[in-house]
């Protein structure tokens, strides 16, 4: 009994380990993989641009300092708008995908 | 000051406030630690006054009440030496004969003293090396 | 079924060094599918050790004693639900549910990150199972969970009644699953210094599970020193023993870079000491793990099992070994890309909060392993007590506090003058609101830490207050919602910032409750006899009348205890009247030893007794009371000895009634009993910040809610923008506060 499920286990792990070594879909992976880091990217540029404001409102950002952090975390935001539309762009098929998060 | 200069300064002034607690604590710790020592260790090298903390096994038929005090004999490991004491304070549950014990003592005049709630019973082994025999009942 | 459960280990053993292999070669070769395969392999090893611990829970539930480790923790009379959790109550056991735990949370967070850090994740992998590994070899070559006697004794040892605790029972998964979890941040710090690509990705991934270890941790501390107050007979809820140190340093270095981790975000700024801080956490961590189990140090949890010792000091060898190695040779790229502007900045403050948590990890560092270090120093062991510990973590423990009422609202790169006066009045005004109140009060003669601490307190109240109240002016601005709908919406809508903050709330309320509960004590500890009153604080106590109680051996739903007797307490404050506060039943439970050698009645009783505490929790104190029982007076040692003598040890009925007669002996003529009473202002207050540190951390950790998201994607530029200046760039919608 216990020698029948060592071995349906064995053939379970080599199953779930072995998979990825025979199957077929490896081209969407790294386009998801890039989709996926962008998108996170994104939400976290937002979040760090309304947290930014949200300082300066509530007095712990001086305005200089505000308007120099304001002006270079939309420029790097706006890269990563950039790089999602150029995914976007690249493969029309991907663009019916739901988005990771 | 150049800025590069006045980060320096503050660096040293950090490291060196850092260097002097440290060293501080360490010191103190040397100084307010009472050493660890068995019953054998303790006939031999046990100095009046001193704070010791003592570890060892309650010895069997050792322990009576005495009112407030709780008088026991702390024995070692290997059976040999035992010291017997006065303790007064809270007793852990755990605490019987053949128990694990460390409590802190301070030889007074011919007898050992143990400190006023300083007793501490080992939680009975949770993690044994062998397993025991099973019990019938 | 113990050969499934060992061939799981071997099985689980070659997993983990083909997962390492494959994770290595998939990433140092270009090749993902092996890569993959080597993530796959951790859901494998999740899938193996899920039916290794079924095997031995399995084992546990029919009470199958022909497993070691089931005869040893186990019994035919223990409740199921302390069958079930006995099995962590072993060495092997809990080697075993660390291992699983560990490939559960590691399964999750490789899958969670299945798209993203790729390389990192193929180290963090390797990492991973490398660990795993370590732990399944232990129970191979070491402790094994699986060992078997052969024939099967007829009945188990029982669990120790000390740990018939439900929350004793919790307490164990918490922490394991605490320890495991700080493991995973360490997996991907060293994965990332590895890959060369420690940066924002790493950041966000890493947090997570930094916060989700640190909560479990937190939750694990909290629960053990709530059963230590509650269960325990001591009346207290922190010894500064090595195993309480040993789960605190973590969770200390795991604040430190939570905190620290937001300025490296904001400013690129101590890369250096957020990679060192979660190498430390791990390191900690393993180092927790080993304390715990190898009886290297004298305490109230030394369990045996010094054959463990080396294997661990190897692998923390090497942990500290290999960090230091990483943290040098990628220094370049862990280089500041700001300096510290001033010193009353909010860089300034969070890097002083680093200083102080490492500070207090290592005052207690140095105080837990202090045995070791002057074995090794001076040739002799010794060890410093709580008051050492105290006096040094007291005043650390102070400017925490202050601290965390002041980052919030300090500003970012330099504080002016303007600013503190703006920020800083109101949390100052509370504070010295409170510190005359105390002093007028009288009560604060020959406290002063305490008094400190309450101010201290109130200035993070005070802090965090007007936080909450600018924010919600703000949002009303230009929501026009109502006051309790703006700031729920705020809350919402800034979860790690609000919720932080209510986390900070939670500590000052819980660090108001210890200084309350440890400076303003009254205790007593004296023998009463039924009639006798003793005055503790403002309270008078007076022993009614004695109680005993007999449970027979069958009886599951209690805890097993053979015997019972306490007292009962009238407690009282006042006087012309008195008025009736509580009624207390402490009591002493005396359990089965299974020794034949005390005698055929006096085994019934001779195993270790529990104190059953009764405390009445209040919300401006607890009144706390344990007994000890005097069962050894001449008469009543005679009953015994007369029932030794006459009653067989193979009946234990009768032995029940003898013991009976016992209690009824007893109760007719009590002598003094040994009565410990305590009364401890705002102890629930330390529950109560508990509670709220946990709460805050989730309302941080929480994800964002959908809709914000929602109206990002849509890119429609936001009606409440309220900045007077013309956009540096085509807006793209970005939703406002």
């Amino acid at each position: 009994m216990a020698a029948l499920l060592t071995l349906v286990l064995l053939a379970a792990v080599i199953a779930v380990v072995g998979w990825p070594l025979f199957s077929r879909r490896r081209a969407s992976a790294p386009e998801s993989a890039d989709r996926a880091e962008l998108q996170s990217a994104r939400e976290a540029k937002y979040r760090e641009i309304r947290d930014a404001e949200l300082d300066y409102r509530m007095g712990k950002l001086s305005r200089e300092d505000f308007e120099a952090v304001d002006a270079s975390l939309r420029a790097e935001a706006l890269v990563i708008l950039d790089g999602l539309e150029a995914l976007d762009a690249g493969s029309p098929a991907a663009d019916a995908q739901k988005p990771a998060d | 000051m150049s800025p590069a200069r006045k980060r320096t300064v503050r660096l040293v002034v950090a490291l060196s406030a850092a260097v002097i607690l440290a060293s501080a604590l360490i010191y103190t710790s040397f100084s307010a630690a009472s050493p660890t020592v068995t019953p054998g260790q303790l006939v031999r090298e046990g100095v009046a006054g001193r704070e010791y903390q003592l570890t060892g096994k309650v010895k069997a038929g050792s322990v009576r009440h005495e009112g407030q005090t709780l008088d026991f004999a702390v024995q070692d490991r290997a059976g040999e030496a035992a010291i017997p004491l006065s303790y007064t304070g809270q007793v852990p549950d755990p605490f019987k004969e053949g128990r694990e014990v460390i409590v802190t003592v301070v030889k007074g005049a011919g007898r050992y003293i143990g400190q006023r709630d300083s007793l501490i019973t080992k939680c009975p082994s949770k993690y044994k090396v062998t397993p025991s025999k099973g019990k019938t009942y | 079924m113990p050969e499934l459960g060992r061939a799981c280990l071997l099985l689980a053993l070659g997993v983990c060094a083909y997962g390492i292999g494959a994770s290595l070669y998939g990433v140092r070769r270009g090749r993902p599918e092996f890569a993959l395969s080597g993530r796959h392999s951790v859901y494998a090893l999740a899938g193996i050790l899920t039916v290794a611990f079924a095997v031995l829970e399995l084992a546990f539930l029919r009470s199958d004693f022909s497993f070691n480790t089931v005869a040893d923790t186990s019994s035919t009379t223990t409740p199921t639900f302390y069958k079930a959790a006995a099995v962590w109550s072993s060495q092997e056991g809990s080697l075993l549910l660390w291992a699983w735990l560990l490939s559960l949370w590691s399964s999750l967070v490789l899958f969670l990150t299945r798209r993203r850090l790729r390389e990192e994740s193929a180290y963090a992998t390797a990492i991973l199972l490398g660990f795993a590994g370590f732990f399944v070899s232990l129970m191979i070559f070491y402790a094994t969970p699986f060992a078997t006697t052969n024939p099967a004794p007829a009945d188990g040892v029982g669990l120790d009644p000390l740990l018939r605790h439900p929350s004793m029972m919790i307490h164990p998964p918490m922490l394991y699953s605490g320890y495991t979890l700080c493991i995973i941040p360490l997996a991907f710090g060293m994965g990332a210094l590895i890959a060369r690509k420690v940066d924002a990705e790493w950041i966000r991934a890493t947090r997570h599970f930094a916060l989700a270890a640190w909560l479990f941790l937190g939750v694990g501390i909290m629960l053990g020193a709530r059963w230590s107050y509650s269960e325990l007979g001591w009346g207290g809820y922190w010894g500064w023993d090595a195993v309480e140190n040993a789960s605190l340093m973590p969770w200390l270095t795991g604040t430190a870079f939570l905190h620290s981790l937001m300025i490296q975000e904001k400013r690129g700024m101590l890369k250096v000491w957020n990679v060192s801080l979660v190498l430390a956490t791990g390191t900690l961590a393993i180092m927790g793990t080993f304390l715990v189990r190898s009886g290297i140090l004298s305490s109230i949890h030394a369990f045996g099992g010094a054959t463990l010792g080396v294997p661990f000091v190897v692998l923390i060898g090497v942990l500290i070994a290999t960090s230091i190695y990483l943290v040098y040779t990628r220094r370049d790229m862990l280089a500041s890309e700001h300096r510290l502007d001033s010193l009353l900045s909010r860089e300034s403050i969070f890097l002083a909060n680093n200083v102080v948590l490492v500070g207090l990890c290592f005052v207690i560092f140095w105080g837990t392993y202090f045995p070791l270090i002057s074995e090794a120093l001076t040739g002799h062991s010794a060890s410093v007590g709580p008051p050492w510990f105290d006096r040094y973590t007291v005043p650390l423990a102070l400017i925490l506090v202050l601290l965390s009422g002041i980052g919030p609202v300090i500003a970012w790169r330099r504080a002016t003058l303007a600013n503190a006066r703006r920020n800083f009045l109101v949390p100052l005004a509370c504070a010295l609101v409170v510190l005359v109140v105390l002093l007028a009060s009288g009560i604060s003669t020959g406290k002063p830490l305490a008094i400190a601490m309450f101010c201290c307190a109130a200035f993070v109240l005070g802090s965090v207050g007007q936080e909450y109240w600018r924010g919600t002016r703000l949002r009303r601005a230009s929501s026009g919602e109502a006051p309790p709908l703006a700031s729920l919406a705020l809350v919402r809508r800034n979860r790690r910032r609000y919720g932080g903050y209510i986390v900070h709330i939670g500590i000052a309320v819980l660090f108001v409750g210890v200084a309350a509960s440890s400076s303003f004590q009254h205790a007593s500890e004296l023998s009463l006899s039924p009639g006798q009153s003793t005055k503790v604080g403002a309270y008078t106590v007076r022993y009614v009348r004695p109680t005993g109680t007999i449970t027979s051996k069958q009886d599951a739903a209690h805890t097993g205890a053979t015997m019972s007797l306490g007292a009962v307490l009238d407690v009282s404050t006042g006087s012309h009247p008195a008025r009736h506060v509580a009624t207390l039943t402490p009591s002493e439970g005396f359990y089965d030893s299974g020794e034949p050698s005390q005698g055929s009645v006096g085994h019934l009783i001779g195993g270790q007794a529990v104190s059953h505490v009764s405390m009445d929790g209040g919300v401006t104190r607890d009144v706390w009371s344990a007994i000890a029982p005097d069962i050894s007076t001449p008469r009543l040692l005679r009953v015994m000895n007369i029932a030794n003598k006459t009653i067989p040890l193979v009946r234990p009925d009768e032995g029940m009634i003898a013991l009976a007669v016992l209690v009824r002996e007893y109760l007719k003529a009590p002598p003094p009993a040994q009565l410990h009473l305590i009364v401890s202002p705002l102890v629930l207050w330390i529950w109560i910040g508990g509670l709220i540190v946990l709460g805050g951390a989730l309302i941080a950790a929480w994800p964002a809610p959908s809709a914000v998201r929602q109206r990002v994607r849509v890119g429609v530029r936001s009606a409440d923008d309220r900045l007077d200046r013309p956009p540096a760039s085509p807006e793209r919608g970005l939703a406002r506060v």
